[in-house]
């Protein structure tokens, strides 16, 4: 192949999109160093003290706290209803499954602003008290498409007749569902599981307007970044960050090996 | 496909439909009670409210059901502005990250694929901004974009910017924010279509004598669609609805506020609960209109 300067134009503008993207980030992870006072606007100079005391800027650990406890709750009951909604849609054809789709499409297609004004409606007309529960619910319900988009896919593309066998080894429905289909399901209800965290754990607008008194992690950064955001917002938003990342790099490099040795069994 | 873009890119195994609906029944009963519950309650509730009065001699927030229909006209008289703002900077925002994505996407899937392991690292470094507080990094553009910083001040100096004049507050600021916050979800669809593009088409055209340009257009361009419909409809909508970006506290001001801060500001502060109703109702209806006939018209017919 020969070399032209037109070959470098993508990789370039790549590059310079791919750093663009990163900018925020490595900004907010230098600036969890600063040696700041109240608000973490000018660099001052280097420290470690934001690290070793995370929780001394009031109300971060806490905060943090709620949104795991909340992602954790909202997680579970999305990604088993989803699940079941997930395999019903996939195996089974009856009457009204395009309504069923639809519906469950179009909780994507609301703005977050109008999912969160409508329940905070309904909690207002039901006189529900919004705290915890609320939250809980508001955040269950938008992951609970995305867990059914993800779900779906991986049902889709399952093999029936993995399932046959255990029938004809007289498996009963239940032993065939809980030892053939679920393990095999499993990679893509961890996978719908950890998105639905994730969206749960970054959820800002929603929260807004079902938390009440109870602060999560982004409503904490909104009311702080009013009056100056401490660094130790930063370190916490910087440490999920790396663990994120570790995570997924993990995940890409034992999928990678086991691709490898399938490929060698092959 | 279209929001089903970003799952397995397995080809689905033929199944066998099979008709035991009671199972199904029980497998569905859950979900949809609680989709029925959270969802669609709430939606008839927002409509309910939309159209109430408030109560005579009533405290703030306290209002009683009627059918008050001017609600909408009035809505729409205050706050028009706001509306042609949220969608206005929606589809520019939509547009640049269209523009970044793309090549970005096409990078990603089609020139590096003969490398496994840099494809999953620039993948990684695409959904990195995931992984980081959405509220914090618009924070971070907001401290970037301050008076003092290097930024601003090369563009004064390049004269682009006025002395006096500031980014923060900006309708370029806010529609920076927004095409920066949905990168990812434009280049994820995108990348998933490019990915599977077959590059014998891409030879194909070659040997035909066809211009790079034209095969990019007649070829590379139809089959990535798809992505191309997922991708924009995921940065338009939350786009539209949006209102960190445009907040005062991040970076907008009160000349940028679109219609989400008005809903918040009514909802929250105000408890002017029927005026954010009828906005939320009325920002839901035009989205689905915009949706339902940009799906139509590029002829995506199965969204999920």
């Amino acid at each position: 192949m020969k070399f032209s300067p037109a070959k470098l134009v993508l990789p370039l503008f790549s590059a310079l999109a791919l750093a663009f993207l990163l900018i925020p980030i490595v900004y907010t992870f230098i600036f969890s160093f600063n040696d700041s006072v109240k608000s973490n606007i000018v660099w001052v100079g280097f420290t470690l003290d934001n690290w070793t005391n995370v929780c001394e800027a009031q109300g971060v650990c806490e905060a943090f706290g709620t949104s795991i406890v909340v992602g954790i709750a909202a997680t579970v009951i999305a990604t088993v209803l989803g699940t079941l909604l997930a395999i019903a849609l996939a195996r089974y054809r009856f009457r009204g499954r395009s309504a069923i789709s639809l519906m469950l499409f179009l909780p994507m297609a609301t703005p977050e602003v109008v999912l969160g004004a409508g329940l905070a409606a309904q909690f207002l007309s039901a006189s529900v008290p919004k705290g915890f529960g609320t939250i809980i619910i508001a955040h269950a319900l938008f992951c609970l498409s995305f867990v059914v988009v993800t779900v779906k896919a991986r049902v889709s593309s399952l093999d029936p007749a993995l399932e046959e066998a255990g029938r004809d080894l007289y498996g009963s429905p239940i032993q065939v569902f809980l030892r053939v289909t679920l393990p095999l399901l499993l990679p893509g209800i961890m996978a719908a599981a950890l998105l639905s965290f994730a969206l749960s754990f970054d959820d800002f607008i929603i929260t807004r307007f079902n938390n009440g008194p109870v602060e999560t992690f982004p409503v904490y950064v909104f009311t702080a970044a009013a009056r100056g955001l401490p660094a130790e917002a930063n370190v916490i938003a910087s440490a999920v960050f790396i663990f994120a990342l570790v995570l997924v790099i993990v995940g890409q490099t034992s999928s990678a090996a086991r691709r490898r040795r399938l490929a060698k069994l092959a | 496909m279209a929001f089903a873009a970003f799952g397995s890119s397995a080809a689905p195994v033929e199944q066998a439909p099979r008709r035991r609906s009671g199972i199904a029944l029980i497998l569905l009963a859950p979900g949809l009670a609680y989709l029925a519950l959270f969802f669609l309650t709430p939606l008839i509730s927002l409509v309910i409210t939309s159209v109430q009065a408030p109560v005579e001699f009533g405290d703030v927030g306290q209002f009683q059901n009627a059918f008050k229909i001017e609600n909408y006209f009035a809505v729409v008289q205050d706050y028009w502005p706001q509306f042609l703002r949220s969608f206005g900077y929606a589809l520019i925002a939509t547009f640049f990250a269209l523009i970044i994505s793309y090549p970005l996407a096409y990078f990603i899937g089609v020139t590096a694929r003969p490398w496994p392991l840099t494809q999953a690292i620039l993948l990684t470094l695409v959904i990195a901004p995931f992984f980081i507080s959405f509220l914090l990094r618009t924070f971070a553009w907001k401290q970037l974009m301050a008076e003092d910083t290097p930024l601003v001040q090369g563009l004064k100096a390049l004269s682009i910017l006025g002395p006096d004049a500031n980014l923060v507050g900006t309708p370029f600021a806010v529609i920076f924010g927004l095409t920066y916050n949905f990168i990812p979800f434009m280049t994820l669809p995108i990348y998933v279509t490019l990915e599977r593009l077959d590059t014998r088409y891409l030879e194909a055209g070659n040997d035909l004598y066809a211009s790079p340009l034209s095969t990019f257009l007649r070829v590379t361009l139809p089959l990535s669609l798809p992505g191309i419909v997922s991708g924009t409809l995921l940065t338009f909508i939350p786009a539209a609805g949006d209102y960190i970006n445009a907040s005062s506290s991040f970076l907008g001001s009160a000349s940028t506020s679109m219609i989400g801060n008005v809903i918040e500001a009514n909802f929250i502060d105000l408890l002017d609960y029927p005026v954010a109703a009828a906005l939320s109702v009325l920002l839901m209806g035009i989205i689905l209109l915009i949706v339902g006939l940009y799906v139509r018209r590029v002829g995506t017919e199965d969204l999920l």
